[in-house]
């Protein structure tokens, strides 16, 4: 079937199958940051912007995507950079391979509620999985982006 | 080296490829690979016990777009082992690429490659194998002198001093003591004799196994993959394929994580034989159900252990054995079980008498491999345990029973390879942890509302830094244009980020701008030797590389001054910028310009190259303390607060050894409370999924903190010892501690799961 989708800004037409997930249809649009985790929408690698909301793209099919918005860190990278700095700072990049969903998702948070309370900014990135990191360097990142003051 | 200020070394430097990775750019093995390269699929016994009767695959060959199917009548017939180790490896070889015995379900029975993955999982369903079903070895008691062989094969090999016995099902066994353990227990006021049992928990490193094959221009094997042991897959895909070393190059990109998943070739040689059978080039990714039920988790370890003290609580002696359960093969089997009585027995001083030993079993489980902590995981949650058992028995406060025992800086090891510890802050890590849960005035438990208890518990750790006289880092370091370098590795960075602090460690040594360094990791054709990252040993061992490499550089830069200016290179001194003469600062060479000279002919290209092996592995230590919250209603135990000091000699980089830090300890929380391996009855794993093996989120870990109490190792560069291993090892036993502080229930087998507190409670 042929899908038209405006991904990070630019139109592409592509005829693909009908059971193809926009996970693997932006990876073959060369938007490699978008990175496969699991196989069950448990782990938020995969995390891409459906029309600016947050989705997982290993559960969702390209179809869906059809005359709509797809974007992926390719597309937002200035807005990505104001807090990549800080994960840098405090060496919560580790392996890497998480980062990209999980920065989708700070970055539609920042979108949705500019300042969320510490338990409101966990709970929202919750599915966004980490293994690296103990996820406690990425709190600290998060604290200092959001510019949250309350104690955990 | 002396302790001292430096302007690298200790700091939070940026990992150098932050920026890449932080903005999502295509530097991992699947990112790379390229169009029109074969899929390759793996179709999987159901069986945990099988030999094929029959196996055909016309009709799946005859599916569109599939290139080959492989079964084991295709593959070489010579075993070899996956695990990473330096050769001769002590793992038995043990396996074929396909075999035609199938060893637990999720074991390969055929390589399907094609041109995408939707005809290979049509053609994996018309493979038609018949199997002559067996009766399969499941639990680890079950399997030494069963009837039932797991490796009936003739051509099995077992590698000396390892204590193998094939027809036992036992892949290594061992037996050590020293003084009379059973007259020293027998006068001992206080005993704990129990049995502790770690699970064979999952690495899940986010990134699954993967590997790309292709020939390359010279018709050679190129192997792309996320691997920490680059050299050690080179030789391995040459056992496998029976082709010579010469014609394997492996290429490891950043990788996904790894924590000791990926210190076995798990899956290289699958796509490796397509490529090689085919010439095409090929690509496997596991999906993660494959990581789960084909990896290479921890070892699954039952631990004996009787310890016995004397009135005042001054240990006597301990008797610790360990049954390990290697699962269907043997990789990391005889090395890992060490670590459980080593990596243990070792952080208390002074027994009168003490022995190890131990079995290590095949069972029709998924091989176990090595994991963050490799043994010594096991054994210290086993050996913690007892400690705090013991206390209790006492009455004592179990961080001043340790407090009593533990080893100090001076003392020799109780069962270390005869090793002293050169540099311990042991003592200090134990206060400063007990300072920072504010342990005197929480200890045992304080109720928080009428149902709600909160408890302290405490664990200590620790590790070593490489294997003694047996990894070897190498380091080549060139001098090039403007005076930059280029740092060559051949250890993995795998987001531990050793490839910035070693570029660190060069800065400081050469005396330039960090920018300066260039680093550059690893290609087998192009990067020197390197064992690779695992056992703790890349800051240690090739961090010492690094500073010997560096000294040479010194020397070379020196000497080719020396005859440029003609000055005595005695009478010279080099800043770092520029070399000058000691009595004439304004005579002198800067050393771009002394490379400029140099790259136009006036004497030679300047590079350094230095190895590194160490005859001792100097241990790190930390202690942890556990704050949970206990709902008495539900049993949900709650982490609210995680406590860590460690002492990793001199820390290199203070954001990466905190994160380090941080990170080992949530995975130890994961063991401890959430993590859990169950089993069908005909051995098929539940928990194969995100869905089902709930590794920690970040609403699950509570609050972790950290601190440094820095010792200085004199044999480590810049008095650095190692940080990545030691630091998972605390919780599970300081959190069984706490629960049994809150609620009175022992648990001796991980994970604590709400379900079980609450039967326990229940039946209490």
């Amino acid at each position: 079937m042929k899908i038209q989708v405006l991904l990070n800004g630019k139109k592409v037409e592509a005829d693909i199958n009908p059971n193809m997930m926009l996970l693997d249809f932006v990876r073959t649009q060369g938007m490699k940051s978008v990175k496969r985790g699991c196989d069950t929408g448990n782990c938020g690698l995969c995390t891409v912007w459906l029309d600016d909301k947050p989705v997982l793209s290993c559960s969702t099919l390209a179809a869906r995507a059809n005359g709509r918005r797809v974007t992926t860190l390719e597309g937002v990278q200035k807005e990505a950079e104001e807090f990549s700095v800080f994960l840098a700072k405090e060496g919560a990049d580790q392996c890497g391979f998480c980062s990209p969903g999980f920065i989708m998702a700070v970055l539609a948070l920042k979108r949705e509620n500019p300042n969320p309370t510490a338990q409101e900014m966990k709970e929202y990135l919750a599915g966004n999985l980490c293994r690296c990191t103990g996820y406690q360097s990425q709190y600290r990142a998060l604290v200092k982006y959001f510019g949250i003051e309350e104690e955990i | 080296m002396d302790k001292m200020k430096h302007r690298y070394v200790g700091q939070p430097i940026i990992k150098k490829d932050a920026k890449a990775l932080l903005s999502g750019k295509p530097v991992y093995t699947d990112d790379l690979v390229p169009e029109n390269t074969l899929t390759v699929k793996l179709k999987r016994s159901p069986h945990a016990f099988a030999k094929i009767k029959s196996i055909d695959v016309s009709k799946a060959m005859l599916v569109p777009g599939i290139e080959t199917v492989l079964t084991y009548k295709d593959v070489p017939q010579n075993r070899f082992t996956l695990a990473g180790q330096t050769f001769p490896e002590p793992s038995p070889y043990d396996r074929l690429i396909l075999d035609e015995y199938v060893r637990f379900v999720g074991d390969p029975v055929a390589i399907i490659a094609g041109k995408d993955e939707d005809c290979c999982l049509k053609a994996m369903k018309l493979v038609k194998v018949e199997y002559e079903v067996l009766e399969p070895i499941l639990d680890l008691k079950q399997s030494l002198d069963n009837p039932i062989l797991i490796h009936p094969e003739e051509n099995y090999v077992a590698h000396d001093g390892q204590g193998t016995d094939q027809k036992r099902n036992l892949c290594a066994s061992h037996d050590e003591s020293e003084g009379d353990v059973e007259s020293v227990l027998a006068s001992c006021e206080y005993i704990v004799d129990e049995h502790y049992r770690i699970k064979a928990v999952n690495q899940a490193m986010m990134e699954p196994f993967t590997a790309y094959t292709s020939m390359d221009l010279y018709g050679r094997l190129l192997v792309q993959s996320a691997t920490q042991i680059p050299f050690h897959v080179r030789r391995i895909v040459s056992h496998a394929l029976n082709i010579s070393k010469s014609q394997v190059r492996v290429v490891k990109p950043r990788i996904g994580g790894g924590f000791g998943a990926k210190q076995t070739a798990v899956c290289e040689v699958y796509p490796a034989i397509v490529t090689y059978l085919t010439g095409k080039p090929a690509h496997l990714t596991y999906t993660r159900e494959e990581c789960f039920i084909s990896g290479s988790p921890r070892h699954e370890m039952e631990v004996h252990i009787r310890i016995g003290a004397d009135k005042t609580g001054k240990f006597k002696a301990v008797d610790l054995y360990t049954l390990s359960n290697t699962g269907a093969y043997g990789e990391h089997g005889p090395t890992t079980v060490a670590l459980s009585g080593t990596k243990s027995l070792s952080m208390y001083y002074g027994f009168e008498a003490h022995r190890f030993a131990y079995d290590v079993v095949y069972t029709n489980r998924l091989s176990a491999g090595a994991y963050r902590g490799y043994g010594a995981t096991q054994g210290i949650f086993a050996l913690e345990s007892a400690v705090n058992e013991l206390a209790h028995k006492m009455h004592m406060d179990p961080s001043v029973l340790r407090e009593m025992n533990m080893v100090h800086e001076g003392n020799k090891f109780t069962h270390y390879y005869g090793e002293t510890a050169t540099s311990c802050a042991l003592d200090r890590c134990v206060a400063k942890v007990k300072e920072m849960i504010d342990w005197d005035k929480k200890y045992p438990c304080y109720e928080v509302a009428p149902n709600k208890v909160r408890a302290v518990g405490m664990a200590m750790s620790m590790q070593g830094s490489g294997i003694s006289n047996c990894d070897v880092g190498t380091v080549q370091l060139r001098l090039n244009d403007d005076g930059f370098y280029t740092l060559m590795l051949g250890c993995s960075d795998m987001g531990t980020g050793c490839d910035t602090i070693l570029s660190q460690m060069a800065a400081d040594c050469m005396g330039c701008d960090l920018d300066k360094i260039v680093v550059y990791g690893v290609d087998t054709d192009q990067s020197p030797y390197d064992s690779g990252s695992y056992a703790s040993s890349t800051t240690y061992i090739t961090g010492m590389a690094v500073v010997k490499t560096c000294e040479i550089m010194t020397k070379k830069i020196m000497k080719a001054a020396s005859e440029i200016l003609d000055i005595p290179k005695d009478n010279l001194t080099f800043d770092g910028e520029r070399v000058f003469s000691i009595e004439d600062e304004t005579i002198g060479i800067t050393l771009a310009d002394l490379v400029t000279k140099l790259q136009a002919g006036t004497g030679e290209i300047l590079y350094a190259q230095a190895s590194h092996t160490s005859p001792v592995s100097p241990p790190p230590f930390m202690a942890g303390a556990a704050e949970v919250e206990i709902d008495l209603e539900t049993g949900k135990v709650t982490p609210i607060d995680y406590v860590a000091c460690v002492d990793c000699g001199t820390v290199v980089n203070s954001n990466l050894a905190r994160v380090q830090t941080e990170g080992g300890l949530v995975q130890g929380i994961g063991m401890a409370l959430y993590e859990d391996v169950r089993y069908t009855e005909k051995g098929n794993m539940i928990n194969r999924n995100f869905m089902q093996y709930k590794i920690p989120t970040r609403i699950d870990m509570g609050q972790v903190r950290v601190e440094f109490e820095e010792s200085f190792e004199p044999s480590g560069p810049f008095g650095a010892k190692s940080i990545g291993e030691v630091v998972i090892n605390t919780p599970a036993p300081a959190i069984a501690d706490a629960v049994y502080n809150g609620t009175g229930l022992r648990f001796r087998t991980m994970p604590i799961t709400a379900e079980k507190v609450f039967m326990g409670l229940k039946n209490k």
